[in-house]
């Protein structure tokens, strides 16, 4: 007989915490919970997925990332030293130059990224191409043959132009041989606007294009053993000047990775957000499970139960709970990074190879490290619960939120996320950041609360009595109220902000082409042009290209500065130009326009630390010339008018190398003219600001969606983090009420009562929420968009009202509940 | 049965034999110690001084989840505010002993149980969707289900009106009587106390009749 029950018994064990689960879900207890774990762990495997294809192609094209070993940038012809010591250190040299110029075919032209290489580039990896569009590639042996070019496909299509035909390059005819299907650099194309062009670097003069006032950056390559690489290395680095930079694999194409880094960086902190709200909203659904189980827990102890079986069994139940959210969580991670590679898959142009298992396992982790932490120590409550409180009611309360009981659990999350994140800065701040904001956010709520308690106010005074008696309470709900409220609140009104600064579009009479490149010998016959084709408000503006190299006599240089864009304003040469009036579209900030002073824009000399009277020395072509500022201006760059930073007094620029720029508006169907513009001055550059404008929309549109996903992980985190901070409760708040009734309490009093409270906190919780997302959007609006965002109108309304309007809501339909309920069936519910 | 605390003494020289089959009524007052007698009775609480012993076994010899073992085997409890399980059906409030104990057939014992209470159409109802009547007849199902050896009784009809008290009460003695329980009974309701065999008064923490 006992033979037999034995495996009986075991089956009937296991089926218990199945059951249990199986109830409670059904009974809807568990569906927060189970929500949270899912938002936790889709949130970081979409993002831990997506991450680790890209990483992996990184690794994949590592080698030939950079097309050499070592690679030397400058934006100036390489002499003297560097070249000499790559010379003489015996590896293998290759050269190129980059620029961007039109390329011309009868009346078709488009804007080119043009590559010319010496013919043995690449140094490692290879090149590929093929015989004519959609034939297979080949890898190539060597480089574009002088007189011929190598070309993408886009540029096959937007010119016309297949292989054996010939385009127009500057002054040059230059023979299309081959279809460049793959570079080395091809990453390089990351955001890259204009399609590539390969020519041989022995041509570049005959096309008279590198001249003043292009941009040219000069490249040049070495490889060779490991030994020679890092002799090399060290060598050069202490000779690199102003503009000039090394790239190696291990510093492997700074601004490629910074970019992806970025994107990522983007994507981890808001799974990071979503994770650590669905914390929160773990400890709350699961005080709310315990609060509501302690007494089915006392009726199990005097049914039977052990302490150990109960803690078995919830803690099972748990489990079950927790693999199969994880277990779902990871599939829509899997299925949400797949979306988001379709989304960027023009932006990232290499294949992404599938991701490896491990971003699921990561998701596991969290999701049980969530379940572990925080629900697990009110969990632990429901095992101590006596089984005399089916007799007592009183023994056995739940302990208060003991912020401790959390600490081991928030510890461990901060860990792993931190881990996830894979950058301990951007973890600390997030973790560190959210617990602060959680402390800052209690505080405030207790210390509003507390205040307004104290208001004497006779009609108020009952809803006045329940915020002091629910004091500690209602501080911690108004605090998960007011961090959920921050996560909505950022996630829309913020987002949209942001998305709005970045893609302020340009007025409607706004210039559409700028023009490029204009020698001071074409001068006239460009200005003569333009008026007979009814171009006459194109001004054509000097640029002279300068380099500033000291304020006040005390020399600059870009380790002076912490930020990355005035870093990398310092480093490169700035567009000066020299004029006699301030341009018309220019409005005067400071100072004073003067015939001998520097005007400068004032946003540059806010950020670079100029002030009025500053003595600034520019280099131009090896010439230096010192004047100080005199006055500040205000420039609308989103007019898209010819605008530059500095302005310098004609007396000093003239004698320097100047090119000239314009821009004007073609009214659709002006192209033709345009076309014989780029005819006629083959060197000039058309760039058209249309069509530049719309790509980098696109480019803004696809990370948006792609990142969409993300957000709304982090949306819904914050919702349920609302919804549990609401529900927390409403149980004791209808007992009370019941109570309130007996005692003869009408309705109307009950309500009101509760209305004052519910006030007060919606309105605390939205203007906490409010000024949180306002100073979370100014930091990520300065620190990670580098944009200027205004402060909302729209959120500084909504945010508390939201507030206001969310717990009156639940006030509304808690009081519903609580007020039609016969207060002898509420008070023998919870007898 | 002596009881109680060095402050406060809740409960002394109680010396109390209830023979098997019997059933038991304690009365008394708000406060007389009734709760408090019941509560040891179970092995729910502690005394500091003297002994329960059931079925020849002391139980504060055991510790707190042998007891709740011995609960499980031969006890069965009716509350006044039902205790019922508000995530679980009818059915499954009276499968939860039967399911604690490991039954394999808790599912069939407590449709038949349901049955015999007058529930076998209300399986599927949540505890909230029933009457009091209903939930306690329910609780009174759950008692029965594990067919106890005693039945611990508190305030069986507190918290309902006086027509479905009378039917919970008279089914408590139905069934007790069907299967052959001994009961333990805790009321202020003398009417109710006079249904029972015996009944024991307590005063001020003393047996006063």
């Amino acid at each position: 007989m006992r033979a037999h029950r034995a495996p009986r018994r075991r089956k009937d064990r296991r089926l218990t915490s199945l059951r249990l689960l199986q109830r409670d879900w059904r009974a809807g207890e568990l569906r927060v919970l189970a929500a949270a774990l899912v938002i936790a762990v889709a949130s970081v495997t979409t993002v831990g997925f997506f991450a680790d294809r890209v990483s992996q192609a990184l690794v994949r094209d590592a080698h030939q990332l950079l097309g050499a070993d070592l690679v030397l940038v400058a934006d100036h012809p390489w002499s003297g030293k560097v070249p000499k010591l790559v010379r003489d250190s015996g590896v293998r040299r290759a050269e190129a130059v980059n620029f961007i110029s039109m390329a011309l075919r009868g009346e078709q032209n488009q804007l080119a990224g043009v590559k010319a290489v010496t013919e043995n580039y690449p140094l490692r990896g290879r090149l590929r191409m093929a015989s004519a569009l959609g034939a297979p590639d080949a890898a190539a042996e060597r480089g574009p043959a002088p007189g011929t070019v190598w070309i993408e496909e886009r540029m096959v299509t937007a010119l016309g132009a297949p292989v054996g035909s010939t385009l127009q390059l500057g002054k040059s005819e230059l023979r299309v041989a081959a279809i460049l299907t793959l570079e080395p650099e091809r990453t390089a194309n990351f955001f890259n606007i204009a399609p590539r062009l390969l020519m041989n670097l022995a041509d570049v003069p005959q096309t008279g294009l590198v001249q003043t006032g292009s941009r040219v950056s000069y490249y040049l390559y070495a490889a060779g053993d490991a030994q020679q690489i890092e002799t090399l290395q060290k060598s050069i680095r202490p000779e690199l000047g102003r503009g000039e930079r090394l790239d190696t694999l291990e510093s492997g194409r700074p601004e490629i990775r910074a970019a992806i880094e970025r994107a990522q960086r983007f994507l981890s902190l808001t799974a990071l957000l979503a994770a650590v709200l669905a914390g929160v909203a773990v400890a709350l659904g699961t005080r709310r499970f315990v609060e509501r189980h302690l007494d089915g827990c006392a009726v199990m102890r005097c049914l039977g139960a052990t302490q150990s079986r109960l803690l078995q069994l919830h803690a099972g139940e748990f489990l079950l709970l927790g693999m199969a959210s994880c277990a779902i969580g990871a599939l829509i991670g899997y299925g949400a990074q797949s979306a988001i590679g379709a989304a960027l898959a023009d932006l990232i142009r290499a294949e992404l190879p599938r991701p490896t298992p491990w971003p699921a396992l990561q998701g596991f982790l969290v999701g049980l490290v969530l379940l572990l932490g925080f629900a697990l120590p009110p969990l632990l409550q429901l095992k101590d619960v006596p089984a005399l409180r089916v007799i007592r009611r009183e023994s056995g309360a739940p302990r208060g939120g003991a912020l401790a009981a959390y600490a081991l659990g928030f510890a461990f999350l901060a860990g792993l996320l931190v881990w996830q994140a894979g950058d301990l800065k951007l973890g600390t701040y997030v973790v560190g950041g959210f617990a602060a904001a959680v402390l800052v956010f209690f505080a405030a709520a207790w210390v509003v609360l507390n205040a307004l308690s104290r208001l004497r106010i006779r009609s108020l005074r009952y809803g006045l009595a329940n915020l002091r008696r629910h004091a500690r309470g209602n501080a911690v709900q108004v605090a998960s109220l007011a961090l959920g409220l921050t996560a909505v609140l950022l996630l829309t009104f913020t987002r949209n902000d942001l998305v709005e600064a970045w893609r302020r579009a340009a007025p409607p009479d706004a210039p559409n082409r700028f023009l490029i490149g204009v020698q001071r010998d074409q001068l006239d016959a460009v200005k003569r042009f333009l008026a007979t084709h009814g171009l006459r408000e194109a001004d054509l503006y000097p640029m002279v290209r300068g380099r500033v190299v000291a304020v006040n006599g005390q020399p600059v240089n870009e380790a002076q500065y912490t930020e990355e864009r005035a870093r990398r304003l310092v480093e490169r040469e700035f567009n000066l130009s020299y004029m006699a009036a301030m341009p018309s579209h220019n409005t005067l900030a400071a100072g004073r326009w003067t015939a001998d002073g520097l005007s400068v824009e004032d946003g540059i000399a806010q950020r670079l630390g100029w002030k009025l009277g500053d003595q600034l020395t520019f280099n131009v072509g090896g010439e230096t010339f010192t004047a100080p500022i005199t006055s500040l201006r205000r420039v609308r760059w989103d007019s898209m008018k010819v605008n530059f930073f500095v302005i310098a007094p004609p007396a000093v620029l003239q004698k320097m190398p100047t090119s000239y720029i314009s821009a004007f508006r073609v009214a659709p169907g002006g192209e033709a003219a345009l076309n014989q513009l780029a005819a006629q001055f083959p060197n000039l550059t058309l760039v058209d600001i249309g069509a530049a404008l719309k790509q980098a929309q696109d480019v803004a549109d696809q990370l948006i969606a792609a990142v969409q996903f993300i957000f709304l992980f982090a949306l819904g985190a914050g919702l349920l983090v609302l919804y549990s901070a609401l529900v927390a409760t409403e149980d004791e708040r209808r007992r009370e009420a019941a109570v309130m009734r007996v005692y003869g309490a009408s309705r109307a009093q009950v309500a009101g009562a509760q209305r004052v409270e519910f006030l007060a906190m919606g309105l605390t919780a939205g203007v906490l929420a409010t000024i949180g997302a306002a100073v979370i959007g100014q930091l990520l609006a300065r620190r990670v968009f580098e944009l200027d965002l205004a402060p909302s109108l729209a959120l500084l309304v909504a945010g508390p009202i939201a507030g206001v309007v969310l717990l009156s809501l639940n006030a509304w339909l808690s009081s519903r509940k609580v007020l039609h309920a016969s207060p002898a069936l509420t008070l023998r519910e919870s007898a | 049965m002596k009881s109680g605390t060095s402050d406060l003494v809740i409960l002394r020289d109680i010396d109390l034999d209830v023979t098997p089959g019997e059933a038991l009524a304690v009365v008394g007052a708000s406060g007389s110690g009734k709760s408090t007698l019941l509560a040891l009775l179970a092995g729910l609480d502690t005394p500091t001084a003297g002994s329960v012993r059931l079925d020849g076994h002391d139980l504060y010899a055991l510790d707190e989840d042998q007891r709740a073992e011995l609960r499980g085997r031969s006890l069965g409890f009716v509350f006044q505010s039902f205790q019922l399980l508000p995530a679980l059906t009818a059915l499954e409030n009276v499968m939860l002993p039967l399911e604690l104990a490991e039954r394999a057939d808790a599912e069939d014992l407590a449709r038949a149980m349901l049955g015999r209470v007058g529930l076998g159409e209300r399986l599927h109802h949540y505890p909230k969707h029933l009457s009091g009547g209903e939930q306690q007849r329910v609780a009174l199902a759950r008692a029965f289900v594990v067919r106890p050896k005693l039945l611990l009784a508190d305030e069986p009809t507190g918290s309902l009106d006086a027509q479905s008290g009378n039917a919970v009460i008279a089914l408590l003695f139905e069934l007790n009587r069907e299967y052959g329980t001994t009961l333990v009974l805790v009321t202020h309701d003398e009417a109710l106390a006079a249904r029972c065999a015996r009944t024991v008064r307590l005063v001020g923490g003393r047996i006063a009749a």
